[in-house]
Parts: C-alpha cells; structure tokens; sequence
C-alpha cells in the first residue's frame, strides 16, 4: 500500500525486490529499506521488548533506537529500518517464543510486573547460590536481544586500514557538507563519514555509508564501513553529528505508533507510505507540528496538534489494545487514533566530542546539554554544536492518570519512571551508579533516546536541576559495531621451516609449538627414538633461534649476559649456556659456539628465539659495547643427525674427516656437506652420537632428502619431536618453560657449574648469590615410576599425604621400559633413591628419584 | 592506547608498532644487598606523571629508544636513543616473558 508518487521519494517502482519474513514473502522496491517493506506489507510491530516482551513498532526509524531490531540471515540484531533490500534475504524476529503476535513470554509483561522490579536479579535470584546457573539460563532465554549462530562460521572477511586525512568530517548533513566543501575548496584532503547512503560531492571522499565509532586517545577516529574498519588520524576532525529528537515520557510512551516525528518524515517522504488514519502531534518545537504537513499529503487525519511552547498539559496518557495505540487523553481531552508524534525538542548529539575531550554543559534555557573547550583538533558545526531551532523545556514526565500503562524512560532496556524512582529510594543517588544498577542509556541505542530524560527524572527526584546532575561519561562505540569488524581479518600466525613439506609428504603429524608448525612423529614416538638409539635418525631443528654475535667485545657482551664463561673458550668449541634474569630465573637455553676470536654463535631455543634477541638488543642498548647481534633464524637451516651410524652418514657427505679426532663432543666446525656450506655442531639433546647441520634455509630440502638417500642403507628414519621428548628425558635435559618456571633458576635446577660465580658481574649473579647464601628450596630431580604408569604433568609429589614437589616432565621411555620423569622435589627428598609418591588417576603411586640420567650417566655415547 | 609514539630512527608510528618495556630503573652499581636487590629486580615507581621509560620497535626498525611520557595523559614529551657511553647507572627493563609453551 504506497501513496501516489512523493516529490523526494527513495524507491525506484520500477524494480521490485523481494525477500522473507519467518518465510513468508515480502515485495518491496529498490529505495526500501527492509523495515519500510515490512511496513508496507501492513506489519506494525516489528520486535518484542528486551524484559517485558511489549509489542514495540517503528518509533524513530533512522536507526537510532532498537525497536525495529531483527535477525537477517545469519546476523542478529539487524536495524531494519536501515537495512536496505536484498533480494531473498531471510529475515526473522528475534526474541519471541512464537512470534512477534503471539509471545509466549509476554507473560511477564502481565504477571511479572510486581516481581521483576529494577535489579529484581540482583536480589531474588541469588540464592541459593547453587542455582545461580539455573537462573542464569532461565533469563538469559527469557530476556535479551538477538541469538547468535553457536554453529555459525566464519562467513565475512573483515580488514582494518589505517587512514590519513587532512580534514575529517563525520556526518553528511548540511552542516557536514559545508564543512566539508569549504575544506575542499582551500585544498585540503577531506574524508566525509556519513552513516546513510552513498553520495558525491566535489573534491571530498565520500564515506558512506561509513560509521565513526568513537575518537579515541590521540585523535584515532575508527570508522566502520561494513567489511573494513578504517582507523582515521586527521589534523582537523569537524563533528557534524546532528541533534537527537526526544521522546516525551507519558504513560503508554512505547505503544506501537507512537512515533519520532523523523520517522514519519521518512516513512511519508521516503518510501511513500502512509504511517494511521488518526494522528495527534505533541511537541516541543516546530521540527515535531512539522509533520502535519507529511500527515496531510498521506492522507492521514490530524485530531490535535498540541505546543508544549504555549499550552503545555499537565497530563497525558496514551491507551493501546494488544500493544498497539488506540486513545490519547490529553488533560481528560480523549482522542480515539492509532498514532501519536511526540518531539521533546531535539539534544545536540555530543558523545563524540565528549569523548574527544570536550566539556558538556547543561543550557537550563533551552533544557539541553551543549558541547563546548573542544580540543584544538576538533570542531562542532551545526546542530551538533547546539545551533538548534528554539524549543520548550518539556516536563520530565506527564503525571499518571491511575490505572495508566507503564512509562517508559529507556525503551531499550525496559527501564520504567517507576524503575528510576525505586532506584533512587534505594539510595542509588549519583547518576552513574543509577545508570549502572538500572541500566538506562546502556542499551542498543547508547542513550540517543534516554539520556536526557532519565537526567530530567533524576534532576526532578532530588529536586534539584539538570546541571548539578551532569551526563554519565559517554564511551565508545558511539554506533554498533560487529565483533568480527573489531578482531579483523581471521589471522593465525604460522612458521614453517624450509623442510616443511617433506613432514607433511612423509604423513607426519604436525604440531604448533609457539608460531611453529612441527612433526610431533611420522609413525610412532617410541619407535621412532628406539630407532635413534639403535641405528640413525634426523630431526628437522630449523626452528632453533640462531644468532651471530660478534665484534671485540662478543666475549665480554657474552659473559655479562650468561652466567657461563665464554672468554676462555677455544675456536670450535661449544658450550651449553643458560641465558637468565636479574632476579635469577632462567630464561632461555641454548648452545654457544665460539667461531672466531671476536665471533660466537649462539642457539635458543624455538619459541624463545625473539625474545632472546630483543633481550640481547636492549642489554647493549644499555652497555654500548663493540658488539653487533645478527638473527639469522629463518636464514639457516637446522636438522640433528642422531644415533651410533649417525658419523658414518657425515662421512659420505661431509667434505671433512667425521672422526672423533676431527670432530670431537662440543666441536664446531665448518665444511661442506652434500657440497652445501654447513656448520656442523656436534652436540647431544637426545643422547646419542649426533651432529647439527646448520646451512642456507633454501637447501633444506636437498639436505634432507639427500641425507634420507645417502642414509637409506643405514636405516636413517626422520623422527618428531616427541620421540626427541622422549630422548632428552632419558637424558634428563631440561626443557626451559616445560620444566622451569618463573622461580627457577640454574641452581635448584641442578646445574650449578653454569654459574660462574667468580665473575665480576653476569645478569643474575647477585640473585643466584643470595640463592646460595639462603640454601636450597627445591630442586630439580629425576624420578622413573615402580610401576608402569605414566604421571600427568603437573602432578603432585605427596608424602604421608602432604605436597612436597610437582611434576614437570613424564614419559614412558621404550628403551628404558620404564615411565620416567622430572619432577621438582624438597630439597630433602632430593637424593638418589628416595622414596616419593605421585598422584595419579585419584590414587598414588610409587616412585624413586634419579639424579643421574637414565641413559648413559657417564656421556660415553656421546663422546663415543 | 592509540596514540603515535616517534621512533627515533622512523618517526611517528601508531603505538601498536612498538613493545613497552617499562620505566627506566637504575642497576646498582655493585653488590647490592638484598633489599637494594629486591627494590631493583620487583618494585617500580609507577609515577602518576612524566616518566622515562623503554620502548621497542618490534614491528618497525627493532631499536631500543627512550621515551619521556605522561602516563596520565599519554603525551609523549621526548624520545631519543639511549647514550650508554655517559649511564653512570644502568637501567633495567621489565622481564622479559617466560615462553608459554614448551620450549625446545
């Protein structure tokens, strides 16, 4: 049902569209907005209310308020009256048990209301406390907004693009548009944000429709323009935001037709469509007597055109049947009409600027708050500044004839008069804390309709007057914006080493470890590190940290750095190191290999590798030494070549005398292998004879497939880093983050030959010192299991039933056929043999602490 | 915090470009003893005002620098690169993270 042809008329009669409500079909035009279809098609109620499930119709219809709130498609929360067409779309009511005609739930509207005062939950539903989660279901199905998909999956792609502008404008209203051209026209390049459709204007980019959510901290203004957040940093921000038409509050305010007088203006203008038959207009100001114009050209019959400027009522109430308006009584003057324009004046919509830093003052004069010290960056222009047509001050509510419905201060949030009083008594008398306990201005329409009259009640209560009330603090989002738009693009961060393809051809399992993707084993752990201890096996350690330091003062750096020495370290040689903190703790581990007088090169750990580099920076950011560090982690390649055949496989492919002679335990040499330049670290982690290959990232996998070909008749087998799990702890080689934590340090952790204490100074000296001084409070300790079972990380030592140590490390080692483990122990229980318990599946079970390796005490394999 | 921070080498960047490290701390110059330790490695000054502090370029140019900033208002009132040659105390910066999964 449309009117004939309007002059500024949205829709495009020529293309229809349609699309589904509760599967139904709709047709609307090109122009329409999906709330404007609905309403053509005769729908009137277009939601249920957030508490009390109260039919509730257009009431502002420029996306101000959440009445008109549906589900499209997969999105909940949907303001149709924004929301253009599209064709099929699929669009439902949300928060009904029915449907919007027949709520089951709107029981509480009848029933409830003696029972669910404000905060009702806050009192009632909390004991006893074991049902909390009962209740807590019950209004969470009950109460609220639209449901999101649990199922749902990711189906939009968002991105954030950081802006520059010279001059950003938001809103595109005249005001904004001047602004905007004037910027222009002095050459300036200017970015216009304005929330409705597209349009052009010379020499300005047009954003549109495009919303700022806010002006956050150094001028960050965030736009959402759908897909894209565009993070905005401009010189000149100019605020163009309009003023917000205000409700009136009256009993009945929320029936359905009861409407903003935009909405008519652009339910009549923009989509030809006629809003009742009988109509009575209350307002403050000649914007809201305006829409008799409207009204007339719809056809539609004005009973009464009532100036709260000259004739202010004392009384008004507004009766309905089945929620939707059917009587006004103005004074005892009734009216029998199914819609009702109300307009309390129109308030300067700041929250931008007060957020931006700007002070809000209440103009008693004009009843309004207005913006003003606006930052030296920012500016207001129109409405928003308080440039308003003159208005009355409306009454803070209209008194209540008795039997009269309820009145309605924030329809969002089903906020009543009678809330606001009750929470006053109750002795919630500063603004914020009444906004908090009653929830006023903070639901879906962030206060664009309830802000001004819940501080007019307040200001009424305490008898006192707006301005000594204050606004609450105005935050972002000032607009609604969609989760996914604010953790942008879906992003998970990985690393693959250079051989990565290779695992995953061989079928192994991969695993995350921090950023990294790794074989976790190809078949099976525990075959896979029997085998390494029987033949040959090959790990892929690209993922180690490796750093280049030198300069004359590498040593010097070094030292200061790690408790270790590293200045009497010959050429080609290595050292185990423990890189720690000023407060003692151990941070990272890794190799350190001397490769000349002024250069080292050092290994971290995998997911330590960034940190141990920053650490490294900042240390000579401080000192200033001749020193420079060079990351070359994603540079080399790394692969371990583990197990009693492992020389004779470097033999054939290494341009070196693999003896050990030539190569002995803790060398670091540097030759040719498979023709590619390696630097061959011979070194232990898993136990067994074994040699580093570090080389150029991009022969990785020539270097591998070349060592699994060259190795074939040895038995070589690529093995994960389980198996290598299993191998360290047969070797009792500690993980760093695995088996220490944020309070251990090398001493406790068994290694006190790391710590040179006879050096002048090292990072933690005086902390390990005082760790000496004041003994030991535990220790680090091997344990392997009487029995079979394996003991879950992190499970508890007891003794007679009292804690005394936490496991950190357990397996169940297939050479040894034995479960074993690291634990941290009293320091009392830390000797060879001791008796522990560990509990396990609810029971305990028994245990003895090692304090050698399992496998081979005396590293004769190693240095074999 | 959105607001830009002037790398000394690249100039004002957005501030999630860089890591805080916190406010500048003097090591002690000897042995301290273990409350002069304590004070040092735990506790900080978390001033309501203009503080020296340690800031990273970690996703720009990976320098260390310094900045004077009000930690009221978030202004940044300096920034430079540190001089090590004339600290006659050593700052500290916080501690650096435990790796949070297992490292190897």
């Amino acid at each position: 049902m449309r009117l004939p042809a309007q002059p500024a008329e949205r829709i495009d009669r020529s293309r229809p569209v349609r699309f589904f409500f509760e599967d139904r079909p709709v047709d609307g035009f090109e122009g329409d907005t999906i709330g404007s279809a609905l309403f053509a098609s005769g729908r009137r109620v277009f939601s249920r209310s957030f508490k009390y499930h109260r039919r509730r119709g257009l009431l502002c219809c420029s996306g101000g308020c959440a009445n008109c709130m549906m589900r499209i498609d997969d999105l909940p929360n949907v303001r149709v009256c924004m929301e253009p067409v599209r064709e099929g779309a699929e669009v439902r009511a949300q928060n009904v048990l029915g449907s919007l005609e027949r709520d089951l739930l709107a029981a509480v509207d009848h029933f409830g209301g003696p029972f669910t005062p404000v905060g009702f939950y806050y009192r009632t539903m909390i004991r006893p406390r074991s049902l909390w989660p009962v209740y807590e279901t019950f209004l969470r199905h009950v109460a609220g907004l639209g449901r999101l998909d649990k199922h749902a999956r990711r189906s939009r792609r968002f991105d954030a693009e950081h802006r520059r502008a010279d001059v950003l404008v938001i809103g595109g209203g005249r005001s904004g548009r001047e602004a905007a051209r004037a910027a222009a026209a002095a050459g300036r390049h200017v970015v216009l944000v304005d929330e409705r459709g597209a349009f052009e204007l010379d020499g300005v980019e047009a954003l549109a429709p495009g919303r700022a959510i806010g002006i956050y901290e150094g001028g960050l203004v965030p736009v959402d323009a759908g897909s894209v957040l565009y993070r905005f940093r401009a010189d000149r921000i100019v605020v163009a935001t309009g003023a917000l038409e205000q409700p009136l509050l009256f009993p009945g305010n929320d029936l359905v037709g009861v409407y903003l007088p935009q909405a008519v203006r652009r339910l009549v203008d923009e989509w030809a469509l006629k809003p009742g038959e009988q109509a009575v207009i209350v307002s403050a100001d000649e914007r809201g007597l305006a829409v008799a114009d409207q009204l007339e050209r719809a056809g539609t019959n004005v009973l009464a055109r009532i100036d709260l400027r000259s004739s202010p009522p004392r009384q008004i109430v507004a009766r309905g049947r089945r929620g939707r308006l059917s009587s006004v009584a103005v004074d005892g003057r009734e009216f029998e009409c199914d819609m009702l324009v109300m307009s309390g004046g129109r308030q300067p919509a700041y929250s931008l600027l007060a957020q931006a830093g700007a002070r809000i003052e209440y103009d008693a004069k004009r009843g309004i708050f207005v913006p003003s010290d606006l930052p030296p960056n920012v500016e207001a222009v129109g409405s928003v500044a308080g440039e308003l047509e003159p208005a009355a001050v409306p009454a803070a509510s209209f008194d209540a004839a008795e039997g009269a419905g309820r009145c309605f201060v924030c329809v969002c949030e089903d906020v009543t008069e009678k809330d606001r009083k009750r929470a006053i008594a109750e002795g919630f008398d500063s603004i914020e804390l009444a906004k908090r306990y009653t929830t006023v201005t903070m639901g879906p329409c962030q206060g664009r309709l309830c802000h001004l009259p819940a501080i007019r009640l307040f200001a009424r209560e305490h008898e006192t007057d707006e301005a000594t009330i204050g606004t609450t603090t105005a935050r972002p989002p000032w607009s609604p914006v969609s989760m996914g738009l604010l953790a942008g693009r879906g992003h998970e961060p990985a690393k693959r080493t250079s051989i990565h393809h290779r695992h995953e051809e061989a079928g192994a399992t991969m695993m995350w470890t921090g950023f990294w993707r790794r074989p976790h084993s190809y078949e099976h752990a525990g075959n896979e590190a029997l085998h390494v201890h029987r033949a040959v096996g090959v790990i892929d350690v690209s993922t180690l940290g490796k750093l280049l330091v030198q300069g004359p003062d590498a040593a010097r750096f070094l030292e200061l750095l790690y408790p270790n020495r590293f200045g009497d370290m010959k050429v080609g040689r290595i050292r185990y190191a423990v890189l720690g903190t000023d407060a003692g703790r151990i941070m990272d581990d890794g190799t350190v290999a001397r490769l000349g007088e002024e250069q080292y090169y050092v290994t971290t750990t995998s997911t330590g590798a960034d940190t141990v580099i920053e650490w490294f920076e900042w240390w000579n950011a401080v000192w200033g030494l001749d020193v420079e560090t060079v990351n070359l982690t994603g540079a080399l390649a790394a692969v371990n070549i583990a197990g009693p055949r492992s020389r004779e496989l470097l033999g054939r492919l290494a341009q070196v005398d693999p003896s050990n002679e030539s190569i002995s335990y803790l060398d670091a040499k540097e030759a040719h292998v498979a023709s590619v330049p390696c630097l061959i670290l011979r070194i232990g982690f898993v136990g067994e004879l074994g040699y580093e290959l570090h080389f150029p990232s991009p022969y990785g996998e020539y270097v591998w497939d070349t060592l699994l070909e060259y190795g074939a008749d040895l038995g070589i087998r690529p093995f994960g880093l389980e198996p290598q799990r299993i191998l360290r702890l047969e070797k009792m080689h500690i993980l760093v983050g695995q088996d220490t934590d944020s309070e251990s340090n090398v001493l406790e952790a068994g290694m006190p030959w790391i710590a040179k204490l006879d050096k002048d100074d090292f990072v933690g000296k005086w902390a390990l010192e005082h760790v000496q001084e004041r003994g030991f409070r535990e220790r680090l300790v091997g344990f392997e299991m009487t029995d079979g079972v394996v003991p879950l990380e992190g499970g508890q030592i007891v003794l007679s039933g009292r804690p005394v140590g936490r496991v950190t490390s357990a397996r169940l080692s297939p050479h040894l056929g034995r479960a074993i483990g690291m634990a941290w122990v009293r320091p009392e229980y830390a000797r060879e043999g001791a008796e522990i318990e560990i509990k396990v599946n609810g029971g305990v079970a028994s245990a003895r602490v090692r304090l050698e390796p399992f496998f081979d005490p005396e590293g004769a394999r190693l240095r074999s | 915090m959105s607001f830009l921070l002037s790398c000394p080498n690249c100039g004002p960047r957005d501030v999630n470009e860089f890591a805080y490290a916190g406010e500048v701390t003097s090591r002690p110059a000897g042995p301290p003893d273990l409350r002069e330790l304590a004070d040092y490695v735990y506790f900080r000054r978390n001033v309501a005002g203009v503080q020296r502090e340690w800031w990273y370029h970690r996703f720009g140019c990976e320098i260390w620098f310094l900045a004077e900033r009000d930690t009221r208002t978030n202004e940044v009132l300096k920034t430079e690169l540190p001089a090590p040659s004339t600290a006659e105390a050593m700052p500290a910066p916080q501690e650096a993270g435990v790796p949070d999964t297992p490292a190897t």
